[in-house]
């Protein structure tokens, strides 16, 4: 809930109501080395919004900022954390557009590009607001972007010029019970290669369902870039989950442990697949950057969009 | 007696137990048990891993913490996910990638807690499984069975487990029962070289009963022998009671083991009336309702006293947790939706049982027991007299003075 003073979150504590200096009273506090700034996110949760109110939002988040930039030039503790402007404007170009062009008058140390996350069939239309979004943004700084997660969606997202990715994917992946097993060494050698790929086609052929799983935010299903541990035939799987991933799990645990964990509920199962989960994530980024480098970004993509479903 | 061993034969079963020090004083012994996966030092606290894992941490985290031996629970496993599979991943070590010591228990003890799911016959014990209905049949032999193919370093006998506020004739055929079971465990164990099978005296409340089937027990040829049907809901006056009456009876050079303890205090008492070998769900469970054990008793970190305390949960800890971590930090994780919380005091209560019986270890090493005794009960009770009247006199039978 938004008004011109103050977002509304709910949190354990109960309601509370975000104005602009109770927020940076927090950061003060926190001493954070980054912050994104309070703003109205309101029109990115909602289905139909009336231009009107997108417009509104864009405003109210430009006063929020303003405000907050205000209170950090009387506070020595809090201009030593940055502020990350957050450009608005939902699904409305005019107002995306507005939206970043005005932040980046502001003298904010990187952009949260809000709003872009959601399902598959509204992301190929928010791909292009991106790229208009980001052509407006000042080059030699960074942009953020939050609740993008899916492999082939990050690289998307990295081609309109995404610098940072804020998401509970590997969380999310583990709290359903399964490991990220995608293939992201676009330079592997050929027998490895054969090795993934006939275990990866495998995965595909079995997968008759995606399960839908209702978790908080928007539904979450089993993508094609994870296994579900849960699945019987893992009871007798002896293979680490990913052959060659050096993360705790990996090195010291098989599938069949952690199918035997999820089944009997053991808190331990959490543990291990969140440890595989975020070491395979960061992995997949490792390869990015390298990618990007060797400017070879366009194989890795093949590869990531041969594995999506 | 069908299977008694012969004088012989019980001269020449292999010790798994080496004395170092013994108390002048009390019954307190410091020793190590060698075991295929590695010595440990007894005094030893065990800490309960049911399902093939530690509740929510690592076996390196285990490991760290000093942890050379630990149970695995046969009832369970044997359902879930069952023998052959544990078989397949090298047995319960390499299925958890566990390379110190293992020991599972026989399945009996879920007789008492599972009763309502259990039925007693000669034959073993018919359980009706709570996950798909269907009965299994808990023999001697099955159990044991099932034991082997875990591939721990310690198996217990299966035994007619009857909880101890049960009376009357009951008791007595349990008892009768278990030396038979016992027999019949020792005749199906095919790995006695890699396996220590141990028995369990039974007996209730009862000291004739107790003392009987101590004098037939300890006629077979095992390895160790655990004192069972204790640590439930009888008065600690009795459970005292009943195992100085078994070590009293127990051979020295063998390991006495006590089922289900347990708490601080009982774990000091039961050394110095002369235990080697303790578990207990307790310091694990109690983590996970918030809880953390410190030589005053416990903290109950949730509560709001706690919101702005930014010391360790207790500054002599050696544990990762007390190394990193505040009881504020800690009070905020358990008002959070995550289990960091149970995470971080699971480590700390098993580090805190861990160090606990290493500290006894080295008071029976250093001959200072009876003061160090004096002093835990100092720190527990606010003043060595005001410790509860069971310890006292336990501790008074075996030379121990607190006044």
């Amino acid at each position: 809930m938004v008004c011109w003073q103050s977002v509304s979150v709910w949190s354990v504590a109960g309601r509370v109501e975000m104005t602009v200096s109770k927020f940076m009273a927090i950061q003060k506090a926190l001493q954070p080395d980054w912050f994104q700034c309070l703003s109205d996110g309101e029109v990115s949760c909602k289905e139909a919004t009336s231009i009107k109110r997108v417009r509104k939002s864009v405003d109210r988040s430009l006063l929020f900022l303003d405000n907050c930039l205000r209170l950090q030039e009387e506070s020595e503790v809090l201009q030593k954390s940055v502020i990350i402007g957050v450009i608005e404007g939902g699904d409305v170009m005019e107002e995306r557009l507005r939206s970043a062009r005005e932040t980046a008058k502001r003298p904010v140390g990187g952009f949260l590009l809000d709003g872009f996350q959601g399902n598959p069939t509204t992301l190929e239309a928010r791909l292009r607001l991106l790229s208009s979004v980001t052509a407006e943004l000042p080059e030699d700084k960074p942009r953020l972007i939050s609740g993008v997660s899916r492999p082939d969606e990050v690289l998307e997202c990295i081609e309109r010029g995404v610098d940072l990715f804020e998401s509970f994917f590997p969380y999310q992946v583990t709290e359903r019970g399964c490991a990220l097993t995608f293939s992201f060494d676009y330079q592997p050698n050929p027998e490895e290669t054969l090795l993934q790929q006939n275990g990866t086609q495998e995965e595909i052929k079995c997968m008759d369902q995606i399960k839908k799983i209702e978790t908080t935010g928007c539904n979450q299903e089993i993508t094609s870039f994870e296994i579900n541990l849960k699945e019987k035939k893992y009871q007798e799987d002896f293979n680490p989950l990913v052959r060659g991933c050096s993360c705790y799990c990996c090195k010291n645990h098989t599938r069949a442990y952690i199918h035997h964990l999820l089944v009997t509920n053991e808190l331990l199962a959490g543990v291990l697949l969140m440890m595989h989960n975020f070491e395979h994530y960061f992995g997949f980024f490792h390869y990015i950057r390298e990618a990007l480098k060797s400017d070879k970004l366009a194989q890795l993509k093949e590869l990531i969009h041969r594995q999506a479903s | 007696m069908a299977g008694a061993a012969t004088q012989a034969s019980l001269e020449s079963a292999p010790r798994i137990m080496r004395l170092v020090a013994e108390c002048s004083r009390s019954r307190a012994r410091a020793g190590e048990l060698w075991l295929p996966h590695g010595t440990v030092a007894t005094p030893v606290f065990m800490p309960v891993g049911t399902q093939a894992t530690m509740k929510g941490i690592t076996t390196e985290q285990l490991d760290a913490l000093g942890c050379r031996i630990c149970l695995g629970n046969t009832y369970h496993l044997g359902l879930r996910p069952g023998p052959e599979l544990i078989q397949k991943a090298n047995g319960l070590h390499g299925f958890m990638n566990w390379p110190h010591n293992l020991l599972t228990d026989s399945g009996g003890f879920q007789m008492v807690s599972l009763v309502s799911l259990s039925e007693v016959t000669e034959e073993g014990v018919r359980f009706r499984s709570p996950y798909d209905g269907n009965e299994t049949l808990l023999s001697p032999e099955k159990s044991v069975q099932i034991q082997n193919a875990l591939g721990s370093d310690i198996i217990m006998q299966l035994d007619d487990v009857v909880s101890s506020t049960v009376t009357g004739p009951r008791v007595e055929e349990a008892m009768y029962r278990s030396i038979r079971w016992l027999d019949r465990c020792i005749a199906a164990h095919q790995r006695p070289d890699k396996q220590n099978l141990f028995a369990i005296i039974q007996g209730g409340l009862d000291a004739d009963l107790r003392a009987t089937c101590l004098e037939e027990m300890t006629k077979r040829d095992v390895p160790g022998f655990a004192i069972g049907g204790l640590s439930g809901g009888e008065s600690k006056s009795q459970f005292w009671r009943m195992v100085a009456l078994s070590t009293s009876r127990l051979p020295k050079d063998k390991p006495r083991y006590l089922m289900g303890v347990g708490y601080a205090t009982d774990l000091v008492v039961c050394v110095a009336l002369g235990c080697d070998m303790f578990d207990c769900v307790f310091p694990t469970r109690t983590a996970r309702f918030g809880s953390a054990l410190v030589p005053t008793g416990n903290l109950q970190l949730r509560k709001k006293v706690f919101e702005k305390d930014f010391g360790p949960i207790d500054p002599e800890c050696t544990c990762p947790t007390c190394q990193k971590h505040s009881r504020a930090f800690l009070h905020a994780l358990l008002h959070s939706d995550n289990t960091a919380a149970l995470h971080h005091l699971t480590v700390h209560n098993i580090a805190y049982q861990l160090q606990l019986m290493s500290a006894v270890r080295t008071s029976i090493v250093e001959k200072r027991f009876p003061g160090f005794v004096r002093d835990f009960m100092g720190a527990m009770y606010g003043d060595p007299t005001l410790c509860p009247t069971w310890a006292t006199d336990a501790l008074a039978s075996v030379g121990i003075t607190l006044g």
